[in-house]
C-alpha cells in the first residue's frame, strides 16, 4: 500500500499522510460523489472496477511476464458462461457464488494452461497472433454453440442470470436499513472494489515475491534467466494461468452484475481495450494499470455525455457517435503511448524489493 | 583429488561444421581450470553444450558422480553449475540487489499458495534472499550500487555483479566465460583476486579467457581447444611448452593463410 | 465429386487473394521482422476507396463501360492506399525500429483499430453493395463445375501481379536492395542502400497489391464494409506464416493452400463433425492452422527469410 501510495504524483513524496487518507476516501466516496451527476455515473464506476480487475490480471501476463496476450477476453467470457451456465434459467441450475466464482476461475486457468502449454515457446509477436486467434474462437463457438444442442444460446446469448448473493444478502436490491436507502449500484461498487483490493494486494504480494522477480528477469533477458536457473516455460504458464484466473473471475462478477452474456461482450475490441488500458497506465505497474482502467473507462463516458450534445449544438446531428468515439480514443490512446511514452503515464519502478532493508544498510 | 566434473566425448555440429568433436576432459574439486583455444576453438560451444543452452549429438557429463541433464538448463544449475557470460547479460532494468536475488531463485521454494497468503515461510525465505544477496554484493565488493539500475553500473561493475549473480545459484562449479574481456590491467587484477576468494571459499572454477597471462597466473591446469579437439591439457607451465599448442595459436600450417 | 472440385475452384479463388494480401505481410515481416497488424485494413480502405470512386464516375460519366470504371477505380484506390502504406511507416513504425518487440505490434494494432475507425466514420458502420462490374453469374458449367467471369479474373490477375512482384524482387535494382536490406539492415546501408527509402518501398508495394486484392474481395462478395480487412487480413498472415514468412514463394502457397483447405473444411466439416459443427465454423479453420504450423513447422512449408534486425 505505501509503494502505491508513494507514487502518486507530487502528493505521494511530500505529504504521504494526506495523499493516502485523500486516496481513501476519495475511493470510498466515490459513488456518492457520482451519484450527483446521475446514477449512470455509479454504473460506471462499477465497470471500471470490472475493468481494473481484467487490466489487473493482463498486466500479469503482459506487464510482468513480457507476453502480449491479445485473446485475453477469452478468459472473461469463461467466467461470464461459467456463471450463465450455473446460475441462470438456462439449465435451471441457480448454485451459490461460492461454488461459480471459483469454478469459473478454475475453469478460465484451464483455458490458460490448455492454451499456453503449446504455445508458450513461440516467439512474442507469433504468440500475440496465437492468441488473438484463440479469443476468436472461443468467441466463435459461443456464437454457434446453440445447434444442434443448445448449450450457449447462439447470438442471443442468456438471459436472467442470478445475481450477487453474499450470505443470502441480495446485491441486486435496495438496501433499506430504517428510513436509509442504499441502491444496488453502490453496493455493487463496494463489492466489487473489495475485489480490487484483495486484486492489488495479492498481485503486488506476487510483483515482490521470488515468482515476481523471475517474471521481470525473464522479461529483461529470457536466455540469462534460463542460465541462472529460472524455468522459463513453468513461469510463462504460471503468469498466463494465474491472469486466466484473474479474467475467469471477472467474467464471473460480470454476468452477475450485468444480468446477461452475449458473445458480442467478448469481441477483440475488448481485449484491444482492456490492453490498452495496461499499456495506457504503465506496463508492469499496478498504480498505472488501475489509473489506465479508470481513464478508458471513464473518458469515452464522458466523451458520449458531452461530445454527442455538443455536436447536436453544432451540426444539428450526430456526426460521431460514442461507440465509435471510444474506438478512436482507444486506438489513439495506443499508438501515441507507444510512440511517445512507452512506459505509460505511470511508469512501473525498477525496483521490487523492499527499500527500507535497503535503507538500513546502505553506508 | 576428487573429481567434480567430467566431460565423455562431447560432441557438438551445427549444420555441416563440427564445433566440438570427442572433447573428454575432467575438472577436479576445489581447482581452477581453465579453457583456452583461438577464436573459434568451441570454448563457448562447450560452455553451452555443459550448461544446457544446446544438446550435444555425443558424449555427456558427469557432475559429482551422476550425469547432468542435457538441454535443460535450469537443471543444470539447480545441479550446481553456473555461468557468466562473455558479452555481459544481466537483467538491465532491474537493480544490482535484485539481480543477485534473482539468482537466488533456484534455491528458493516458495509457490504461488505462500506468496499469496505470505505464510511464514515464504516470507523468511524472502529475508533470507535479500540478505543473502547483500552479503554476495559485498563479496564481489559492489554493495554500495546495490540499488542502482543494473543497465547503469560501470563495466568492470556489471562484470561483478553477474558474477555475484551466478554465485547466488549456490554452485560448486563456477564457469566464467572471458570475465577479463575489456578490462583494464587494474580490473583485471581485481578480478583476480577475486577468482581466488571464490576458489579459496570452496567454489571450483572453470575459466574460458583470451589473457595468458591471466590464465598463466590463475589456473591450476589448462586444457586447449582448437578446431573443437583437445589438442592439450596439464599445468600452465606445460602447456606453454606444448608444440601443438604453439602452432595453433601461432596459427601455424592448419590454419592456412 | 461435383462438389469437390467446386470446393476446389472457391478455394483456388480465395486463395489466390488471400496470396495477395499475405505478399505484404510477408515482405515487411521479413525486412523488419514487424507483423504489420494493419495491412487488413489497408486492403479495406482499396476496396472502400474504389467504392467511393465508384460512385462519383457514376454521377460524372455515367456511360462509361464496366471495365473503365473499375480500372479508374483501381487507379484511384491504389495510389491512397500506396500513400497510406507510406505514411503508416514513416510516421509510426519508423520512430519504432529500435524499440522492444512489443512496441511496434501494439502500436500496429493501435493504427488497424484507428483505420478501422476512420472507415467506420467516413463510410459508415453499414454493408454497402459493391456493384458487379465484373458478371458473377457463372458461365457454362464445365464437368459439374460452375466459375464466375470474376472469379476468372481474380486468379489471373492475382498471378499477374505475383509474377510482376517476382520479377520486381528478383530482377531489378530495388528488388536487389531489398533483398540486401531482409537479409542485415546495417550491411545493406554500407553497401550504400538507402534503408529508409527501401522499408518505404516495401510498405508501398505491399499496400499496392492490397488495395488491388480488396478492390477484387469486394467485387467477388458484392459488398464492402468498414470491418472487411479483419479476418481477410489475419487469414492471409497465416498464409504468410504457413509458407514461411519472409518468403514471398511461400506466401503464395500458403494462401492457396489455405484458401483450398478452408474452402473444403466448410464443405465437408458437418461431415467430419458427425453434423455438430457447421460452416458457420469456416473462420476457425485459419486460426487452427495459424496453431497448428507454429506449434509443429513455425519456419513454415518452404522455410522462412527474416532480418536479422541487428
Amino acid at each position: 500500500m505505501n509503494d502505491l501510495v508513494a507514487s502518486i504524483p507530487f502528493l505521494g513524496k511530500r505529504h504521504p499522510a494526506v495523499a493516502r487518507w485523500g486516496t481513501l476516501a476519495l475511493i470510498i466516496l466515490a459513488p456518492i460523489l457520482a451519484g450527483y451527476f446521475g446514477r449512470t455515473w455509479i454504473r460506471v464506476l462499477d465497470f471500471a472496477l470490472l475493468y481494473m480487475l481484467l487490466a489487473l490480471g493482463l498486466n500479469l501476463v503482459v506487464g510482468f511476464a513480457g507476453l502480449l496476450d491479445l485473446g485475453y477476453i477469452a478468459f472473461y467470457a469463461v467466467g461470464a458462461y461459467t456463471w450463465a451456465f450455473l446460475a441462470s434459467p438456462h439449465f435451471e441450475l441457480h448454485w451459490p457464488i461460492w461454488a461459480i466464482l471459483p469454478l469459473g476461475a478454475g475453469f478460465a486457468a484451464l483455458a490458460g494452461i490448455i492454451l499456453g502449454f503449446p504455445v508458450l515457446r513461440l516467439r512474442g509477436d507469433y504468440l500475440a497472433i496465437v492468441t488473438l486467434g484463440f479469443g476468436e474462437i472461443v468467441r466463435i463457438f459461443l456464437n454457434n454453440l446453440n445447434y444442434p444442442v443448445n448449450i450457449t444460446n447462439g447470438p442471443q446469448g442468456i438471459n436472467g442470470l442470478d445475481p450477487l448473493v453474499l450470505f443470502g444478502w441480495d446485491l441486486s436490491r435496495t438496501l433499506r436499513l430504517g428510513d436509509f436507502q442504499i441502491h444496488s449500484l453502490y453496493l455493487y461498487y463496494y463489492f466489487f472494489l473489495l475485489c480490487v483490493a484483495g486484486a492489488v494486494i495479492l498481485i503486488h504480494r506476487l510483483q515482490i515475491s521470488r515468482i515476481g522477480r523471475a517474471w521481470a528477469a525473464m522479461r529483461d533477458d529470457e536466455l540469462a534467466a534460463k542460465a541462472i536457473g529460472i524455468d522459463t516455460r513453468a513461469m510463462k504458464l504460471l503468469a498466463f494461468s494465474l491472469g486466466a484466473t484473474f479474467g475467469g473471475v471477472a467474467g464471473g462478477l460480470f454476468g452477475a452484475f450485468q444480468g446477461f452474456v452475449s458473445p458480442e461482450s467478448f469481441s477483440l475490441m475488448e481485449s484491444i481495450a482492456v490492453l490498452t488500458m495496461v499499456v495506457f497506465g504503465g506496463m508492469g505497474n499496478i498504480v498505472g494499470v488501475i489509473v489506465g482502467a479508470l481513464a478508458l473507462t471513464f473518458l469515452p463516458e464522458i466523451l458520449r455525455h458531452v461530445a454527442v450534445p455538443l455536436q447536436q449544438t453544432l451540426f444539428g446531428h450526430v456526426i460521431l457517435d460514442p461507440e465509435v468515439l471510444r474506438m478512436l480514443l482507444l486506438a489513439l490512446a495506443m499508438i501515441f503511448m507507444m510512440l511517445w511514452k512507452p512506459a505509460g503515464l505511470v511508469p512501473a519502478q525498477a525496483r521490487y524489493s523492499r527499500p527500507g532493508l535497503l535503507a538500513r544498510e546502505r553506508p | 583429488m576428487i573429481t567434480l566434473l567430467e566431460a565423455r566425448g562431447v560432441g557438438k555440429r551445427f549444420g555441416g561444421l563440427t564445433a566440438l568433436a570427442d572433447v573428454s576432459l575432467t575438472i577436479r574439486q576445489g581447482e581452477v581450470y581453465g579453457l583456452i583455444g583461438p577464436n573459434g576453438a568451441g570454448k563457448t560451444t562447450f560452455f553451452n553444450v555443459l550448461t544446457g543452452a544446446y544438446v550435444p549429438e555425443d558424449g555427456e557429463f558427469v557432475f559429482e558422480g551422476s550425469p547432468l541433464p542435457q538441454g535443460k538448463p535450469h537443471q543444470v544449475v539447480a545441479a550446481g553449475i553456473a555461468r557468466t557470460f562473455q558479452n555481459i547479460r544481466l537483467f538491465r532494468e532491474l537493480s544490482a540487489l535484485e539481480n543477485v536475488m534473482c539468482g537466488h531463485h533456484i534455491r528458493t521454494q516458495a509457490g504461488v499458495w505462500g506468496i499469496l497468503t505470505q505464510s511464514r515461510q515464504a516470507r523468511e525465505e524472502e529475508r533470507l534472499t535479500t540478505e543473502r544477496a547483500f552479503e554476495l554484493l559485498t563479496y564481489v565488493g559492489i554493495e554500495r550500487f546495490a540499488d542502482t539500475v543494473a543497465k547503469n553500473l560501470s563495466y568492470g561493475d556489471q562484470r561483478r555483479l553477474e558474477i555475484a549473480r551466478a554465485l547466488a545459484t549456490e554452485p560448486r562449479l563456477l564457469a566464467l566465460d572471458e570475465p577479463a574481456a575489456g578490462m583494464n590491467a587494474t580490473e583485471t587484477g581485481r578480478l583476480k583476486s577475486l577468482i581466488e576468494q571464490i576458489r579459496h571459499d570452496g567454489v571450483t572454477v572453470l575459466l574460458i579467457e583470451h589473457d595468458v597471462k591471466l590464465v598463466m597466473g590463475l589456473c591450476d591446469r589448462v586444457a586447449v581447444l582448437d578446431f573443437g579437439k583437445k589438442i592439450a591439457e596439464d599445468v600452465p607451465a606445460v602447456v606453454q611448452q606444448n608444440p601443438a599448442v604453439i602452432s595453433a595459436y601461432l596459427g601455424g600450417g592448419k590454419h592456412g593463410h | 465429386m461435383d462438389i469437390l472440385l467446386q470446393q476446389i475452384v472457391n478455394g483456388l479463388v480465395v486463395g489466390s487473394v488471400y496470396a495477395l494480401i499475405a505478399l505484404g505481410y510477408t515482405m515487411v515481416y521479413g525486412i523488419l521482422g514487424l507483423i504489420n497488424f494493419a495491412h487488413g485494413e489497408v486492403l479495406m480502405i482499396g476496396a472502400l476507396t474504389a467504392l467511393q470512386t465508384l460512385g462519383v464516375l457514376e454521377r460524372i460519366a455515367p456511360d462509361l463501360g464496366p471495365l473503365a470504371q473499375l480500372a479508374i477505380a483501381l487507379g484511384v484506390a491504389v495510389p491512397v492506399c500506396m500513400t497510406l502504406g507510406f505514411l503508416m511507416e514513416r510516421l509510426a513504425y519508423r520512430r519504432l525500429r529500435n524499440a522492444p518487440r512489443l512496441a511496434p505490434l501494439i502500436t500496429a494494432i493501435g493504427v488497424s483499430f484507428l483505420l478501422q475507425t476512420v472507415a467506420m466514420i467516413l463510410w459508415g458502420r453499414n454493408y454497402h453493395t459493391f456493384p458487379q462490374l465484373i458478371p458473377t453469374t457463372p458461365l457454362e458449367p464445365v464437368s459439374g463445375v460452375f466459375i464466375t467471369p470474376v472469379q476468372i479474373t481474380i486468379v489471373v490477375v492475382s498471378a499477374l501481379m505475383m509474377a510482376g512482384l517476382l520479377v520486381l524482387v528478383n530482377r531489378t535494382r530495388l528488388g536487389r536492395a531489398m533483398r540486401a536490406t531482409a537479409e542485415n539492415h546495417r550491411v545493406a546501408s554500407l553497401m550504400g542502400v538507402d534503408v529508409n527509402a527501401i522499408i518505404g518501398a516495401t510498405f508501398v508495394i505491399g499496400a499496392g497489391l492490397a488495395a488491388v486484392a480488396g478492390v477484387m474481395f469486394a467485387s467477388n462478395y458484392g459488398i464492402a464494409h468498414y470491418a472487411m480487412g479483419f479476418l481477410p487480413g489475419l487469414k492471409a498472415f497465416t498464409a504468410a506464416v504457413l509458407g514461411g514468412i519472409g518468403n514471398l514463394g511461400g506466401a503464395m502457397l500458403g494462401g492457396i493452400v489455405l484458401g483450398l483447405v478452408e474452402s473444403l473444411g466448410a464443405g465437408y466439416i458437418e461431415h467430419l463433425s458427425f453434423g455438430f459443427l457447421n460452416s458457420s465454423y469456416q473462420d476457425i479453420f485459419a486460426f487452427i492452422i495459424l496453431g497448428l504450423v507454429l506449434i509443429f513447422r513455425p519456419t513454415g512449408l518452404l522455410g522462412e527469410r527474416v532480418s536479422d534486425r541487428a
